[in-house]
């Protein structure tokens, strides 16, 4: 929908307040929206286009009902694209839009400047909609049921993705080693690749007498081994455990040429959302940080505060039992602002113990800005926690940590030892909460079949879940699939064969 | 306004309804859904839909929260969410929202329930107002706004006093458009369902969450069948009385069992408030089968035979099994009528049997 005039000169006075705090963004458009378009939006994950899939309609019917029945509202939506685009809802209070824009600029600043938003396509409302016309195509070849449950299955394996390979080069392709051994055996070379497929060691021609000589009985062996060792990796596949379990399958599974690009669609959107997902904290931390800061120093006019505050303390809200980003990464930015304008750091704060020093400790060093401009630059979730949420800042937060406890029947508080709640809070931003699962072995049992291992870090799979997902697994490797995993402390194989499920305890310190 | 996301919509509620089907005799069985009951919706559980992935239970993981509380406070046994607001919708427990109607029809696809023709006799005729079209003149409350200031602008425009820098409208006099309406004859069939239940001693709590369950789609049917539908209940050990449906399933009497004193209260409600004319008339009747003596086995297939199948559509009786009851009057019914009567039996051995009562009860589409 068009944006009302007075709305663009909005636009135009909040653009110039986010410059003037040195935000920088990509150019942003602005659209209103019906809830009803926000809705769909929103269930298309921001973007206008999306391929068919029934999910969206399943969460398109849960917002509508949410918001009939006053338990939610979208206020906003931003998609990472260059240029930017900001939903508004239709309707809203100024000061509401307001807020909404201020709050867009913050998160475009992020999208553009931040080090994990780096390797994310820009041009990504194109890309969904090329991601749709392909996905539309093969319906229109192959039927709605089988691409739909097809898309069903792969998204079911959507998060065995590896989010830091786009930063990491894991795997090299040619292995070196090998290339140097090649190189060195010369003229031999053709005749030991016979021999060491005989399974022996190649020897250099050479006189009876000589033999012992040319060819010592040690050096013998140890080639002997060397081979051994290396046909044995040859045999492993793959060489090293692969994280990004999606990237084996499309390189290895037996896919039709319509699965395998249904199959890339998904891939690609994961690796879309996944930087996201690591930074929603800082995210939604730095946006409602720059939306506070744009609105009482600028933009608010003395009428509008109470709305304005009303809002803003709906945004930060917090309630039992439950994070919220906003409210954790917002006041985590401002303690690190005001530790660096005091200078609040480095090894003397460190090592004081004086608690009388430490909370007089002013060194007016100014910095505050400029670290929190980097932090937003650097940092993940993960990092931004682990680097600066101290003792001080969980005490003074009063944070928390909740656990199960089988015996009520409720979730209760456990602790607010600074040391376990932050183990807690650093557990459940790890890869996003996900468990580590890789693939180990790609010709299982020496049957094609694939074995799959989970990295245990303290916390079992859901069992009823892990199942389904061994079922979708199957379908796209199309052999019998296998998951290593440990459940109460011990460790269980988990298989599935395509028609049944079977379970069996197994040695998980074999992986 | 159409919009894209209705084409995904669509498919999901397709898939919502499938799964469903699949499931119903599931949830027929286990009565789950009226639990759920609003007004003319229910909710459903269907973590069937969730999508499936290699993650934690949160029980296993836990978390961490902000705020008041010492350690050992109770948090409550809810999954909590994480976060409330956020770029991507959170994950949660799905439940769907289905119509009364939906759900019937659904019920009617699975069991292959046939539609019921109401009965043609004198078919009741109900006048109804209905808004057809726009007129010049009509009352203030019925007044078009819409159309009105449209008439206006076009005037104004035509008329060259229009000016889009200052949008003023001034409808006059002959801009005014009212709705106006049509009287139409609707026929309408009404139905009344009359339960009545056995509440003697040997009626358990078992069995009468049975005929709770049993209750509930039947009139799911029913209504979705007829415009109005009328419900009363009628509990009997040795007299009968009439009650509201909360006291119907919770009332506990110790006496005897006279099936007879029901069967009387019956005709005199179809006497006193339905005109088989007017109205299609069900009842419902469910016992252990254990009558007091011969002589009221007598009397109640006289009252039957005189005074109430001549007048219902179709009289139900269901026969729930305890381990108290003798089970004879079903025998004795099946004695004295054919399969040509509009007098249905189904004996009810377990909740798993509530299916094929209700196609018994249902599937002749009287």
């Amino acid at each position: 929908m068009a944006q009302p005039g007075y709305l663009h000169e909005l636009q135009v006075e909040i653009e110039a307040h986010a410059r003037g705090f040195g935000l920088d963004f990509f150019q942003t458009i602005f659209e209103v929206l019906s809830y009803k378009q926000m809705h769909e939006v929103a269930a298309y994950g921001g973007f206008p286009t999306r391929y068919p899939h029934w999910r969206f309609g399943m969460d398109y019917e849960q917002l509508s009902r949410g918001h009939e029945y006053g338990l939610s509202k979208i206020y906003e939506l931003v998609i990472n694209n260059d240029p930017a685009y900001g939903y508004l809802l239709e309707g809203n209070s100024l000061v509401d839009q307001k807020m909404v824009m201020a709050h867009v600029y913050g998160h475009v600043d992020f999208f553009k400047n931040n080090y994990f938003f780096s390797q994310t396509n820009r041009k990504m409302i194109d890309g969904m909609a090329n991601h749709a016309a392909r996905v539309r195509r093969h319906v229109e070849r192959q039927g709605v049921d089988k691409v739909e449950s097809f898309i069903d299955a792969c998204l079911s394996l959507e998060n065995l993705i590896d989010p830091m390979s786009q930063f990491i080069r894991r795997r090299t392709t040619v292995r070196d080693e090998d290339q140097g051994a090649g190189a060195g055996a010369g003229a031999g070379a053709e005749d030991a690749e016979e021999a060491s497929d005989a399974g022996e060691v190649p020897r250099l021609r050479a006189k009876g007498y000589m033999e012992q000589f040319i060819n010592p009985p040690a050096f013998v062996e140890q080639q002997r081994q060397r081979q051994q060792r290396e046909r044995e990796k040859d045999r492993r596949f793959p060489e090293e455990p692969e994280r990004d379990v999606l990237l084996f399958l499309l390189e290895h599974a037996p896919l039709e040429r319509w699965e395998r690009d249904v199959l890339e669609v998904v891939r690609a959107e994961a690796y879309y959302f996944a930087p996201q997902a690591q930074t929603k904290i800082m995210n939604e931390g730095w946006a409602s940080y720059w939306h506070s800061r744009i609105m009482t120093e600028k933009a608010l006019s003395t009428a509008e505060i109470v709305d304005y505050a009303d809002a803003n303390a709906g945004v930060l809200a917090t309630s039992k039992g439950q994070l919220n980003p906003y409210k954790l990464g917002v006041e985590l930015l401002r303690h690190i602002e005001d530790r660096w304008n005091k200078g609040r750091f480095g090894k003397e704060w460190n090592d004081c113990d004086d608690l009388a020093t430490r909370r007089h400790w002013d060194r007016r060093l100014g910095l505050g800005r400029q670290k929190i401009f980097e932090v937003r630059k650097l940092y993940n979730d993960v990092t931004f926690i682990d680097e600066f949420f101290t003792m001080e800042f969980c005490h003074e937060q009063r944070f928390y940590a909740f656990g199960w406890n089988e015996r009520s029947g409720n979730f209760e508080v456990q602790s607010r030892e600074f040391k376990k709640v932050k183990e807690q809070l650093l557990f459940q931003l790890t890869n996003h909460g996900q468990p580590f699962i890789v693939v180990q072995d790609g010709n299982y049992e020496n049957r094609g079949e694939l074995l799959l291992g989970q990295h245990h870090a303290g916390a079992d799979l859901k069992v009823d879940h892990a199942r389904d997902t061994l079922v979708n697994l199957a379908r796209v490797w199309k052999r019998p699939v296998n998951l290593l995993t440990r459940l109460d402390g011990k460790g269980r194989l988990m298989r599935f064969d395509g028609r049944d499920h079977s379970e069996k305890s197994a040695d998980v310190a074999a992986k | 306004m159409s919009q894209k996301i209705d084409q995904d919509h669509r498919r999901f509620r397709e898939i919502v309804r499938g799964k469903i089907k699949q499931d119903l005799k599931r949830y027929i069985t286990q009565g789950e859904m009226i639990g759920k009951r609003g007004k003319d919706m229910v909710s459903i559980p269907l973590p069937q839909v969730e999508m499936p992935r290699f993650r934690y239970g949160q029980k296993q993981t836990g978390g961490v929260g902000q705020g008041d509380g010492e350690p050992g406070d109770d948090l409550g046994s809810g999954e909590p969410k994480k976060g409330q607001a956020g770029d991507r919708p959170g994950e949660h427990l799905v439940e769907v929202e289905l119509t009364m109607e939906e759900l019937a029809q659904i019920l009617g696809e699975e069991l292959e329930l046939p539609r019921i023709e109401p009965r043609g006799k004198e078919r009741l005729i109900a006048k109804k107002d209905r808004y057809t079209g726009i007129r010049r003149t009509g009352p203030e409350s019925l007044r078009h706004f819409r159309r009105t200031f449209k008439q206006a602008l076009r005037r104004q425009i035509s008329m060259g006093s229009y000016d889009p820098k200052n949008p003023v409208i001034v409808p006059i006099r002959d801009d005014l458009r009212y709705r106006s309406f049509r009287t139409e004859a609707v026929p309408q069939s009404s139905a009344v369902v009359i339960y009545m239940m056995d509440v003697s001693g040997s009626m358990g709590d078992e069995q009468k969450e049975i005929v709770r369950i049993e209750s509930f789609w039947l009139d799911t049917w029913l209504r979705s069948q007829y415009q109005g539908v009328e419900t009363r209940f009628v509990i009997h050990d040795a007299v009968a009385k009439e009650v509201d449906r909360d006291t119907f399933f919770r009332t506990r009497e110790s006496g005897g069992t006279m099936i007879s004193s029901a069967y009387k209260l019956c005709a005199k409600l179809i006497d006193d408030h339905y005109p088989p004319s007017e109205w299609n008339i069900y009842p419902f009747h469910f016992s252990d089968g254990d009558n007091w003596s011969v002589d009221d086995t007598v009397a109640c297939l006289a009252l039957l035979r005189e005074k109430i199948l001549p007048r219902v559509n179709q009289f139900s009786y269901g026969q729930v099994e305890s381990p108290y009851g003798s089970g004879q009057f079903i025998k004795d019914l099946h004695e004295q009528f054919g399969p040509d009567d509009n007098l249905v039996t189904s004996e009810i051995k377990g909740k798993d049997a509530i299916v094929d009562s209700i196609r018994d009860f249902l599937g002749r589409g009287r």
